[in-house]
């Protein structure tokens, strides 16, 4: 089963980031110019996924979504990641009163219901791209925290941490070199849940008018604006909101698939699911 | 039990402490002078510079922050959240109107949600490595992969506008009820599903079971009276957890199906810069949410007495 899940989400990864790296060589069109005569025209041999209300081309637009989606994506999960680890390794290494404070922070930013806080602090901001992904940081980085602190502290009482601290290793040695790559596995299964997660977020935000605006194509605002042509033209809905499905769907496929490997290595992590 | 539930009540109480001050610190987030924006909601836009300071010594913000909160905490223990910066009414009452539905919404997607995921948990359990499995873990990628307002607009398309079943919006009927619960639990729906098969599988193997299937008690006895229970105890925590994201997914189910709720009063708050508005949504969701999980942790100990028993001392 895991081998045809990696099959699966390698496909639509790759599939990805083609999209996202060879866009404009893949459509004949212009993502922004309208023609107010194609005024949302049903999927044709022209327009393969047919048009917008201001007759722009729907393909185009979301071969262009797909970076938006993944630079998202991509910057806030490698933030979050970075902070996270490294506050988590400190805390969990550093001294007790430390790691107290830090966890007692982590539990009050958690005792907020998923992405109620992100939605509020990217609302207050006002919208944008820098805002969203600011918003998106702010909280994202709790569970990598969370994560990596648990591991350090169990790995710490292992038999071959002690020897490397016996023979004397500082601490940034045993930290990067013997506690790290032991808790890489985990981080990437949760990384990649995390980036279905945030790019989810990102496209909820921009739907509700919060993250990135017309006339840039981001996949929420784009689905967004065919709640109002439901009946007359179903297509504005359902592409965007395709696209968006397949991305996080290619994200947690990838996530399970990984989680299936390490589970045969004995290396088990549960995690919380965020979902927009 | 007694020490158990007073521990975990004061942790609870610890957080609701904690959040009370994140909520009160989004204020400083606020692009702008949230002294002039007041003063613009009560003396109208064209407001003097009179005017601003007026209201930035009266609100107190022009002290330290520790006093602001201080200021801020005891308006908030006599239940005063502030006024709507949009229609001056108090905060509280906006949304003392608002939680029914947002409740309702809340608990008939929960129960929707589990009456789907539990009986398909089960039944990928006890068909393992069956197709039925397999469609049950498809099922659950597809439900924590699909965007919930994406799901609703589908779901619009076909049960309003095609097979013209359901009200497109609206609040009221049970018809109502129906999409929005779908569309806001999906998600909660495969994760349960899942883990309850992973649960399952864990607790059979077990010893005991083994002994009471060696006692000749009966599979079905065994499964419902001895495995569920014990199966149950993980996924009861996840469901707690899993009912944070359903809290804040109203904001988005809300505001397409024109639900009155909660979550699409934080909305317009957003929208509106109505930040007392925000603020007070914010904080009475993240309290909810606190409580729930304290009572989820009873429920857990009582599914599980070695929580209680070992933590007890």
């Amino acid at each position: 089963m895991h081998k045809l899940t990696f099959r699966a989400a390698a496909l639509l990864l790759g599939l990805l980031v083609i999209i996202a790296l060879l866009g404009p060589l893949l459509t004949p069109h212009d993502p922004f110019s309208q023609n107010l005569d194609l005024r949302l025209a049903p999927p044709s041999g022209k327009y393969w996924l047919g048009t917008d209300e201001l007759g722009r081309c729907i393909y185009t637009r979301l071969l262009l979504g797909t970076r938006y989606s993944l630079l998202i994506g991509v910057v806030v999960v490698t933030v979050n990641a970075l902070i996270g680890t490294l506050l988590g390794l400190f805390i969990g290494y550093g001294p007790k009163g430390m790691d107290s404070a830090v966890m007692g922070i982590i539990d009050i930013l958690m005792a907020f219901p998923g992405m109620i806080l992100t939605l509020a602090v990217a609302g207050i901001l006002g919208p944008g791209l820098l805002n969203m992904i600011v918003a998106l940081t702010l909280l994202g980085w709790v569970n990598y925290a969370r994560f990596v602190r648990g591991m350090v502290l169990s790995l710490k009482e292992e038999e071959y941490v002690e020897n490397a601290r016996m023979l004397g290793l500082g601490q940034a040695t045993i930290l990067f070199k013997h506690i790290l790559p032991n808790c890489l596995g985990s981080l990437l299964v949760y990384a990649s849940m995390n980036m279905a997660g945030v790019i989810l977020m990102a496209a909820g935000l921009s739907f509700l008018g919060l993250g990135i605006q017309e006339p840039y194509p981001e996949w929420g605002a784009m689905l967004n604006k065919g709640k109002n042509f439901l009946r007359a033209a179903p297509h504005l809905a359902i592409f965007p909101g395709l696209a968006i499905m397949l991305t996080t769907l290619a994200f947690n496929l990838l996530g399970d698939g990984l989680r299936d490997r390490l589970q045969g290595e004995g290396e088990v992590f549960l995690i919380k699911s965020e979902k927009g | 039990m007694g020490s158990y539930l007073l521990r975990r009540t004061l942790a609870a109480f610890v957080s609701l402490v904690g959040v009370t001050f994140i909520t009160f610190l989004l204020i400083f987030l606020v692009p702008g002078d949230p002294a002039e924006m007041v003063a613009e909601a009560r003396f109208g836009h064209a407001v003097g510079n009179r005017e601003v300071e007026l209201v930035r010594v009266r609100e107190g913000f022009d002290q330290a922050i520790p006093i602001q909160y201080w200021r801020w905490m005891k308006h908030l223990l006599s239940l005063d959240l502030g006024h709507s910066l949009i229609n001056r009414r108090p905060v509280v009452e906006l949304i003392r109107s608002r939680l029914p539905a947002t409740v309702l919404l809340a608990c008939s997607s929960l129960l929707l949600s589990l009456a789907i995921a539990l009986p398909a948990g089960l039944v990928a359990a006890l068909r393992k490595d069956t197709w039925l499995d397999t469609a049950a873990r498809l099922f659950a990628l597809l439900g924590v992969s699909i965007p919930g307002f994406w799901l609703s607009y589908l779901l619009i398309m076909l049960f309003s506008l095609e097979l013209k079943l359901l009200p497109v919006s609206g609040y009221g009927g049970l018809k109502n009820l129906i999409m929005p619960s779908l569309a806001l639990g999906l998600g909660m729906t495969g994760l349960v599903a899942r883990l309850l098969r992973a649960s399952l599988l864990e607790v059979w193997e077990q010893d005991y079971l083994r002994a009471a299937r060696a006692n000749g008690i009966g599979e079905r006895k065994i499964l419902f009276k001895y495995a569920l229970k014990n199966a149950m105890i993980p996924v009861v925590t996840v469901i707690g957890l899993q009912l944070g994201t359903l809290l804040s997914g109203t904001v988005i189910i809300e505001s397409i199906f024109g639900w009155p709720g909660l979550g699409k009063l934080l909305l317009d708050g957003i929208f509106n810069r109505d930040f007392p508005l925000v603020q007070g949504c914010v904080l009475v969701v993240a309290c909810c949410f606190i409580v729930i999980n304290v009572l989820v942790d009873l429920l857990y100990a009582w599914l599980d007495p070695r929580i209680r028993w070992s933590t007890g001392g």
